[in-house]
């Protein structure tokens, strides 16, 4: 069914000079249909998905990020994109390294992009470029870090408000209970 | 070297303060009594605990059997803050505004596992209990807790307030609004 969206992403974006614009894909059932985009190309393919009258991706139910720690590049960015008019269901994957966390923005194509980015930029610190409004979504901004990045520690608490003492402090398991210790 | 002055207390209690001790304990018992059937909360729901919250408050198990009928949505109506539900570091100084915003007397109720002690939400978000923020009164445990565990929460509370020292007035003249307070 979605095998025509991912054949013709493979076939249409293939250049042997510049490198390919869509460097694996695979078929899966159920909307698991999975391309691997690279970032220049990036705006080119959500262009194509969007436009092009034999596709009509034209709703970005939900985009979010993956950290690989260790790996590198270290983050994924992942684009779920929905075409209501045929029902298919795609999947895009981009790589992202640590020092160069830019992308560029599809709120431009999709304005339901715009929380999702601020979602990505909130919790893993990856910025995209022509964003309108490229704020914390969910964290205040007081908040130092990106909460969902691996190496942030896991009950790294930053209160806004003096907190007050309490009486005993409970074994909560293991890992440190602050985020300066 | 003692005398026998040292074995007489500092303050001797006469007929006199007998008299007003009774009749302020009096006062006191009366005013406990009042205010433990007349509780106004202010309901600060922020998750599910809030569903039933909702069957605790309509007709099936009846909150006003206990005088707690009414929630009021400004802090100034109510005395007892009922937290309901997590809450996270980025609303704590809203629940600490929402505190000092209720006039005195004032009570807070722990609603939830997650306002008593954080809950399952051991992370980067949380206030680990909403007693770092704010002094709690009664926590119920429970997720959400069962209306009967609220009820013995409230009336647990009805007793806590019975025995506290009530006094019609704090002995301070009304502020003036444009003026200083005057000094009594």
């Amino acid at each position: 069914m979605a095998t025509i969206v991912i054949d013709a992403l493979v076939a249409r974006f293939r250049d042997p000079v510049k490198g390919d614009g869509v460097t694996g894909a695979s078929v899966g059932a159920g909307g698991d249909d999975t391309a691997f985009v690279t970032r220049e190309r990036l705006l080119e393919v959500c262009q194509f998905l969007r436009d092009d009258p034999g596709m009509q991706f034209n709703m970005a139910p939900y985009i979010t990020a993956v950290d690989y720690l260790g790996q590198e590049p270290r983050f994924e960015v992942v684009y779920n994109l929905l075409s209501t008019t045929r029902n298919w269901r795609v999947r895009l994957r981009v790589k992202v390294s640590e020092q160069d966390a830019v992308l560029p923005s599809v709120c431009g194509l999709w304005r339901g992009a715009n929380w999702f980015e601020r979602y990505c930029f909130d919790m893993y610190g990856i910025s995209f470029t022509g964003h309108p409004d490229l704020r914390r979504l969910y964290m205040y901004d007081e908040f130092v870090g990106h909460p969902l990045r691996k190496d942030y520690p896991l009950r790294g608490r930053q209160p806004l408000v003096t907190e007050l003492e309490v009486p005993e402090e409970q074994f909560r398991g293991p890992g440190p209970a602050r985020r300066s210790e | 070297m003692s005398t026998e002055l040292d074995a007489i207390p500092s303050i001797i209690p006469t007929r006199r303060d007998d008299a007003i001790g009774a009749l302020e304990k009096m006062v006191s018992q009366g005013l406990g009594w009042a205010r433990k059937y007349s509780l106004f909360q202010y309901p600060f729901v922020t998750a599910c605990c809030g569903m039933e919250y909702m069957t605790l408050a309509s007709a099936r198990y009846d909150l006003d059997r206990f005088g707690a009928a009414l929630p009021r949505f400004s802090p100034r109506q109510a005395d007892l803050l009922m937290v309901v539900g997590t809450v996270n570091c980025k609303q704590a100084p809203i629940l600490r505004r929402v505190w000092e915003s209720i006039s005195e007397p004032k009570w807070v109720m722990a609603f939830g596992v997650c306002a008593s002690s954080g809950g399952f939400y051991d992370n980067y978000a949380t206030v680990q209990g909403i007693d770092r923020i704010i002094p709690v009164d009664v926590y119920v445990p429970g997720c959400p807790p069962r209306p009967e565990q609220v009820l013995d929460g409230i009336m647990m509370l009805q007793a806590k307030i019975q025995g506290q020292h009530h006094q019609l007035t704090e002995g301070k003249p009304l502020p003036v609004l444009g003026q200083a307070p005057r000094q009594r």
